[in-house]
């Protein structure tokens, strides 16, 4: 494989559909699309068949000189290999979402989410820094217009504040980035990697990218964007949203912030652990009292985000590995959620909690994926979350006990608010009629939600297929950060490893 | 040197002078049924002029042998490159107007002359190395342009732009004149270089005076606030094709020579001028970003933007080094694309009758009835709010890049982010063309030239637009250079 340019290709390929559909009629647009997503999927697992895990670091690498400091250079380690095969897992579920529930301007809507698709890949897979953040920024466009052309009622609204926080973050990023370049004399992301900025320059260069990866994230304070954005996209765009958008914060604390700022990022860290904690507390709490689905779903996205935040902020193996499970965990349930929603939307055109009720009765199929999902999104073992946040808390028990206790408070308040959720729209008396004469999966939605099942049960049962290829970046990562480690109150006795047999145990045990 | 050499040296403008004065006696002759000949011809002498300015710039031509009549004129890569996007601009002007004005039977053969004659004006304005020649190249231009600001004659508000243009800039050339007396009274001479070797060392308070009261009437030139009121009562009333002449042209020799006076003249008081650059620069992008907000009136939104933008282009003048110089012209090259492209929408948005378009709550929905125009229009402002892959992005890009490696990351800080605040209205407008349901007032067919322009434009500022960055940015260094070596 080495020398063919996959990670081109796979720019390409939804690039060359997103312009044949602009000018294609709305049935070979729908068609046109869902090839393309489907051959950047092959691209994807091709893309991780062939990556070397333990091999080198960064692998599939391409560089080309542009102009004026601009490199064309890509290339992927084991975390960007795990999110762009998660974005082109997700890309052809969501063009399926979109296949009846949009009727308007199909050419141009299929055509922004296959830009969204590139820009996506782009962004995992950029290793200049420029090039990174014209990816990063140019995913607002299409962004804009989905949710401004195809989004619900207060569509506007929703867009404006989409975009223009998103934007206010990333600008100041921008600055940063002209400085680093300036200080260090390159622009290649690998290098700056290990470049050590002053620690005076770090704190301000720190908060600079914070401030774009915290919108993005969406951290507390600064989510209100995304219940907005989210209640108004259409499904499929809350499934890219949630999806994929989301992990670009996560991602840019993991590429960025901590290896490139690592005494800022332990100087920063209980700012971080702070708004986490609030978060995770209080966007439970208002997920509890929401009567609108995809509100709920989102308020859960920031709480699962928060425990994200506080992973890769634990600055150990265990806290960074489990952030990274949680934003794939997160990505597929999530997005799964909102398909679920979807499937129902499409069908009674309202997301009131309230208007549905008794669905098990007339929807035994449907009733059996949304609790699968449900149950994945609280953390269930044998569900993909519940390998993340469990590794998540591990790692940030080890800095702080009271972090931890707070942070655990989230996932007896994340069953409480789904299970509350899946009650009274599943179970109960069919108040409704109309909600009672639903019909019950088709096969479209099948070939959607049944993936995603797998998947989820996959990361759940054996997690190792998406821990291996990570291992060795992670544990990179961990090297890089180790000086800067802040101390922790918990004040571990790690025992000595007992020989083999134990070892075995412990192993299992740890996954 | 020689009569000879320095005759020599302003060929471009010689020519351009033979050939306004020429058409002027064919129009006399002739009259309106002549006028789009006249545009022709017209467009031709700029050719003409752009084809022998244009080795100068990629030679990157400087130093002693640029200079014309004992240093009075600068005919260097500098002065060349502003010459070559004032003749894009100016040419693109000239072929827009003959298909708006005939809608009113209003065009005339002096148009053509009148803008070739502003031409002149602003060539000698960038190529002005002494206060007197800087003086004459401004009113020239000055001149022509009240003219062309009230050339709608039957319009109201075309005679209103002309006469508030005409008072204000009046002031404004006033307040130039006693900042130039103030300067000369305390160095001694009007070149530029003699001012730089005299006002070298301490500053004097009056000399300061004189710095203050040049940069004003400069910033005025160039619609800088505090000197930006004037700007969107001239654009929004204005013909349509003088507008995007006005917002194009003499913006780019404004800017050049603002950069030749701080950076060659005033060049050794760089803290002196930096501050009320700075000022210049952040009110610039704050009110620009905060003014457009509440207009309902496409013409006003983007001269409210051009304000904006000029702030972004100052803050590569604050930087006051060669990169900064270097990037504000790239910023210049990329903005008249920009702007050119912004105007010939607004132009090309007409409707049954043939009547303009300029109510932005009239472009609701047009990027169903009219997708083409509305693509074209969106790029545009999302250029202009400087969003990549957009070539806008590029422009802030090397202007900030250019700040934070001179130091000044503040600078760069604030600026990019009241950048957010102009973001708002640009997607504002996106939001009616696209997000709103059809307001179908848009129905007017255009003039081929009409596309033609916008087509080149919109690729100039699409992704493809990154194409021309190593070529744009080595010419802007060469020309950045030669005013330094000039310096």
């Amino acid at each position: 494989m080495s020398g063919f340019p996959i990670l081109s290709l796979m720019l390409l390929v939804p690039l060359v559909g997103a312009v044949a559909c602009l000018f294609a009629e709305a049935k070979a647009a729908r068609w046109i699309a869902l090839a393309a997503t489907l051959v950047d999927l092959a691209l994807g697992i091709l893309l991780w068949a062939n990556y070397d895990v333990g091999g080198a670091q960064w692998q599939f690498t391409e560089r080309l000189p542009l102009f004026a400091g601009f490199n064309y250079a890509l290339g992927i380690d084991g975390i960007a290999l795990l999110l762009i095969v998660l974005s082109v897992f997700l890309m052809p579920i969501c063009i399926g979402a979109s296949w009846i529930g949009i009727t308007k301007r199909v050419g141009e809507y299929m055509a922004a989410f296959l830009l969204m698709e590139t820009l996506m890949i782009g962004v995992f897979a950029a290793q200049d820094l420029y090039l990174f953040y014209i990816f990063f920024e140019a995913g607002l466009i299409p962004m804009y217009l989905i949710i401004g052309i195809w989004g619900g009622d207060n569509r506007i609204y929703a867009a404006y504040k989409f975009f223009l926080y998103t934007l206010l973050g990333s600008v100041l990023m921008l600055i940063a980035m002209l400085w680093m370049v300036h200080e260090a004399g390159t622009t290649d992301i690998p290098t700056l990697m290990n470049y050590d900025f002053p620690v005076q320059a770090q704190t301000w260069l720190f908060l600079a990218f914070f401030a774009s990866f915290a919108v993005k994230m969406p951290m507390w304070p600064v989510h209100t964007w995304l219940p907005d954005a989210h209640v108004q996209a259409p499904t499929a765009g809350s499934v890219i949203l949630a999806g994929v958008l989301l992990k670009m914060g996560g991602y840019g604390f993991i590429r960025f912030s901590l290896p490139m700022f690592p005494e800022a990022s332990a100087h920063f860290a209980w700012l971080v652990f702070g708004l986490s904690m609030v978060a995770v507390v209080v966007t439970s709490l208002i997920a509890l009292v929401q009567h609108d689905m995809k509100k709920l779903i989102a308020y859960s996205s920031v709480a699962h985000m928060a425990i994200v935040t506080v992973g890769l902020f634990a600055f150990n193996v265990q806290g960074i590995e489990g952030g990274m499970m949680v934003m794939l965990g997160h990505g597929l349930v999530s997005g799964a959620l909102f398909l679920c929603v979807g499937v129902i939307y499409d069908r009674l055109h309202t997301r009131e909690i309230a208007r549905y009720g008794g669905l098990a009765i007339n929807m035994p199929k449907y009733a059996l994926f949304f609790m699968l999902f449900t149950m994945a999104s609280v953390g269930l073992p044998g569900t993909s979350n519940f390998v993340g946040e469990f590794l998540s808390l591990v790692g940030i028990y080890q800095v702080s006990t009271w972090v931890t206790f707070v942070c655990t408070t989230g996932i007896i308040l994340g069953a409480a608010y789904m299970l509350y959720l899946y009650a009274r729209v599943v179970f109960g008396e069919q108040k409704h009629a109309d909600a009672a004469a639903m019909p019950d999966l088709d096969t479209r939605e099948w070939l959607m939600l049944a993936p995603l099942a797998a998947a989820v049960l996959w990361m759940g049962v054996y997690p190792e297929s998406f821990l291996a290829p990570m291992r060795k970046d992670v544990a990179a990562l961990d090297a890089r950060i180790a000086r800067a480690k802040p101390e922790g109150d918990s004040m571990l006795k790690i025992g000595e490893p007992k020989a083999s047999a134990a070892h075995e145990e412990h192993a299992e045990g740890a996954h | 040197m020689d009569f000879a050499a320095s005759l020599h040296l302003i060929l471009p403008e010689e020519i351009l002078s033979i050939a306004a004065l020429v058409l002027l006696l064919v129009s006399a002759w002739a009259g309106d049924k002549a006028s789009r000949a006249i545009s022709v011809a017209a467009c031709v002498a700029l050719g003409a002029a752009f084809a022998l300015v244009a080795p100068s710039v990629c030679g990157g031509a400087s130093g002693p042998d640029t200079l014309a009549f004992g240093g009075q004129f600068a005919a260097d890569a500098f002065a060349g490159m502003a010459k070559l996007m004032i003749f894009a601009a100016a040419g693109a002007s000239l072929v827009i107007a003959p298909a708006f004005f005939e809608r009113f039977r209003a065009m005339r053969a002096e148009y053509p002359v009148l803008v070739l004659l502003a031409v002149i004006g602003m060539c000698i304005m960038v190529s002005a190395r002494d206060l007197i020649t800087l003086y004459i190249g401004l009113e020239l231009n000055s001149l022509a342009a009240y003219v062309l600001a009230s050339f709608l004659r039957t319009d109201d508000r075309s005679a209103e732009a002309g006469l508030k243009y005409f008072v204000l800039g009046a002031l404004a050339s006033g307040i130039l004149l006693f900042g130039m007396s103030l300067t000369y009274g305390f160095s001694g001479t009007t070149g530029f270089e003699g001012i730089h070797a005299a006002l070298t060392g301490p500053m004097q308070t009056g000399a300061l005076f004189g710095v203050i009261f040049v940069l004003a009437s400069l910033a005025f030139k160039i619609s800088a606030v505090p000197f930006h009121m004037w700007t969107p009562d001239v654009y929004e009333g204005a013909p349509t094709p003088v507008t995007t002449f006005f917002a194009s042209a003499p913006k780019v020799a404004a800017m050049a020579l603002t950069a030749r006076v701080t950076l060659d003249a005033f060049g050794a008081q760089a803290e002196a001028w930096r501050q009320i650059v700075i000022f210049a620069a952040l009110a610039s992008i704050v009110v620009g970003a905060l003014g457009a907000i509440g207009q309902s009136n496409i013409k006003r939104l983007l001269a409210y933007s051009s304000i904006n933008n000029v702030g972004f282009i100052l803050i590569g003048l604050a930087a006051g080094t060669q990169a900064g110089a270097s990037a504000m012209l790239v910023y210049l090259a990329i903005y008249v694309a920009m702007t050119i492209g912004g105007f010939v929408s607004v132009l090309m948005l007409k409707d049954e009758a043939g009547e303009p378009v300029e109510a932005i709550a009239d472009l609701a929905g047009l990027s169903r009835t009219r997708p083409a125009l509305a693509l074209c229009l969106a790029m545009v402002m999302f250029s202009l709010a400087g969003i990549p892959p957009l070539f806008g992005f590029w422009g802030k890009f090397v202007v900030f890049q250019a700040a934070v490696n001179a130091g000044f990351v503040p600078l760069a800080a604030i600026g990019i982010a009241a950048s957010v605040i102009g973001a708002f209205y640009y997607i504002k407008i996106v939001k009616v063309m696209y997000f709103d349901e059809p307001a179908d007032k848009v129905r007017g067919a255009s003039d081929g030239a009409h596309w033609a322009l916008l087509i080149i434009s919109a690729v100039v500022i699409s992704p493809l637009g990154y194409i021309l960055t190593p070529w744009l940015g080595a010419l802007a260094d060469k020309a950045a250079a030669a005013l330094f070596l000039g310096g």
